[in-house]
């Protein structure tokens, strides 16, 4: 859906989605990370689980919400990425604890 | 005290770190005022200058001039003095000045003597059938990515809606290598005759000549269809096609990627939980806070600068911030105000800056059809209401939006009615034959970020405070 323009010269970060290492760039959200890269991130609403990706990327909409590093509903298009930070995507309505 | 803010009262807390928070903190601090700034991003530039110190894209043309001039007014404000936290989400906000804010996972309470608010404006929801697909964002959300990360849509890739953002969108994807299928324009073709008596100060404002030249650059190079009437996303669980109608004639295209735009509205939540007074604009279609003439709202001490003041552009927004910054030097510090330069200038500024604006307003006003859906159309993202269970709830009795929680939870998922609540007015308001002013909009509270219970719980608490609930 989205390509990385030419001349991208920062630094190399690299995530892990559920697992699956994704290469990132210093200076991304992980919403922009998760969208650049070729997986399939649609998460599934916790109302009907209908399957929604990132729509507004500037903290408004709420439909990037992702679990980061164990920490559940993070607003992923607010959250810069670090090195061997672990995303998992949100299936159904969040989890007691998380 | 905590340990991510160096003092728990300032003179002057400033929120958002775009144009007028940036304007407001260099003038605030400059004067010697103890100032922080409270940012949710990652640095500075707010949406319109947004990754203005860190974004990939060098060449200076690509993102344009009006990005770049974002620079001087960052560099005031890092030199001014003035505190300034990013990645501070501020979640609430009170008739005693005291802010809630998240820095790091950990919330604390901040005092001020003067608060300015400077959140800006989010993208107007666009609520048409299918907008709630993968596939589907606004035309803001890809300019983030462009800015920020450098990303550009490689899809096939239709952007609809109306207003200059989308055209300043449309021109920087294709400078930057990417792929735009076809521009649906919605303006509506009455609106050219409501706007023409504003023509002759638009004319005259910066932004005509550099609309029509980045209208020129897309039109060589995409297809642009104009007098959308109609517009729906189609998919099975992601987006596959976009449907319109155009002089009457329906089209269907196949879509990877639909960017919607349709203007921008101030962003009301923390104004509005904060007690401030809203009234409903006739010409914006929105919610603008009440202000005087210097920026302060019904609520002693705060302050609302910015296109959270009613969409004004950014070069309105940094007087703006200026003129409420200024407005709070004279109020604590009077023998500093003197040595600044005179308020009626500041005003002439802003007026200059804020020309043409009415023009943009009519022309742009969005369609009812792309305001006010119908049927099985999604009005509340979060809660997944449709346009006719509103219907429904007004019929069997819901007489506003606060009721309206009530019969359908509408506005209270997690975007606390950002996305919804201006469909929801209008929506109510005409099915019951009443103006959305005596509609009204939710009541907003604190905390209008989420924030967890143990961060909640975890805040630090006065001994008096204690005392009142605890028992024995």
């Amino acid at each position: 859906m989205f390509k990385r323009s030419n001349g991208d010269a920062r630094r190399p970060v690299t995530i892990f989605v559920e697992g699956t290492a994704v290469d990132a760039r210093e200076g991304d959200t992980v919403s922009a990370a998760l969208l650049a890269s070729s997986l399939d991130v649609r998460r599934a609403t916790a109302v009907s689980g209908a399957p929604r990706l990132p729509y507004c990327m500037m903290g408004v909409c709420f439909d990037c919400l992702v679990t980061i590093d164990g920490v559940g509903s993070r607003q992923g298009c607010l959250v810069p990425v670090a090195d061997g930070m672990q995303i998992e995507i949100r299936k159904g309505k969040r989890e007691i604890g998380r | 005290m905590n340990a991510a803010l160096r003092h728990d009262q300032y003179d002057v807390v400033v929120i958002g770190a775009g144009p007028a928070g940036l304007a407001a903190t260099a003038t605030a601090a400059g004067a010697g005022l103890s100032t922080l700034l409270l940012d949710e991003n990652a640095g500075p530039g707010g949406q319109v200058w947004r990754a203005i110190s860190s974004t990939p894209v060098k060449s200076r043309a690509m993102l344009g001039d009006e990005y770049w001039a974002g620079e001087p007014i960052v560099r005031a404000a890092r030199a001014s003095g003035a505190e300034m936290i990013h990645r501070a989400t501020v979640w609430s906000l009170d008739r005693n000045l005291e802010i809630g804010v998240s820095i790091g996972g950990g919330s604390t309470v901040v005092g001020a003597h003067r608060v300015i608010i400077a959140t800006g404006a989010q993208e107007r929801p666009f609520p048409i059938p299918g907008w709630t697909l993968p596939g589907v964002m606004t035309a803001g959300a890809a300019q983030t990515m462009l800015k920020s990360s450098g990303l550009v849509p490689d899809g096939r890739t239709i952007i609809a809606g109306q207003g200059p953002l989308l055209w300043l969108l449309a021109a920087q994807i294709l400078r930057l290598g990417g792929r735009i299928d076809r521009v649906l324009d919605t303006t509506a073709r009455s609106n050219y005759l409501t706007a023409l008596p504003h023509a002759l100060a638009f004319m005259t404002s910066s932004y005509f000549m550099k609309g029509l030249a980045m209208m020129r650059e897309v039109r060589t190079r995409v297809p642009v269809i104009s007098g959308v009437t109609e517009l729906a996303a189609d998919g099975d669980g992601s987006l596959t096609a976009v449907s319109y109608v155009a002089r009457g004639k329906r089209e269907t295209m196949p879509a990877d990627l639909l960017l919607l735009h349709q203007g921008v509205v101030p962003n009301v939540n923390l104004a509005m939980a904060a007690g401030v007074n809203h009234r409903w604009d006739e010409r914006e279609l929105c919610w603008s806070p009440v202000l005087d003439a210097d920026g302060a709202s019904s609520v002693e001490g705060i302050a609302i600068a910015g296109d959270g003041a009613g969409i004004g552009g950014a070069q309105a927004a940094i007087w703006r911030g200026r003129i409420a910054a200024r407005s709070a030097i004279a109020a604590l510090a009077p023998e500093a105000a003197t040595k600044l330069e005179p308020v009626a200038s500041l005003r002439a500024e802003l007026a200059r800056a804020e020309r043409g604006r009415a023009f943009i307003d009519t022309l742009f006003q969005p369609a009812r059809q792309f305001r006010i859906p119908a049927g099985d159309t999604i009005v509340c993202r979060c809660e997944e209401i449709t346009a006719q269970e509103i219907l429904d709830s007004v019929a069997i009795g819901a007489t506003g939006p606060n009721q309206l929680k009530a019969y359908r939870r509408t506005g209270m998922g997690p975007c606390q009615g950002r996305l919804c609540g201006l469909t929801v007015t209008e929506l109510m308001a005409e099915a019951r034959g009443k103006t959305p002013q005596e509609i009204g909009y939710y009541r907003l509270r604190a905390p209008v970020k989420p924030i967890t219970l143990s961060e909640l719980a975890s805040l630090p608490k006065t001994e008096a405070a204690t005392q009142a609930v605890v028992r024995g």
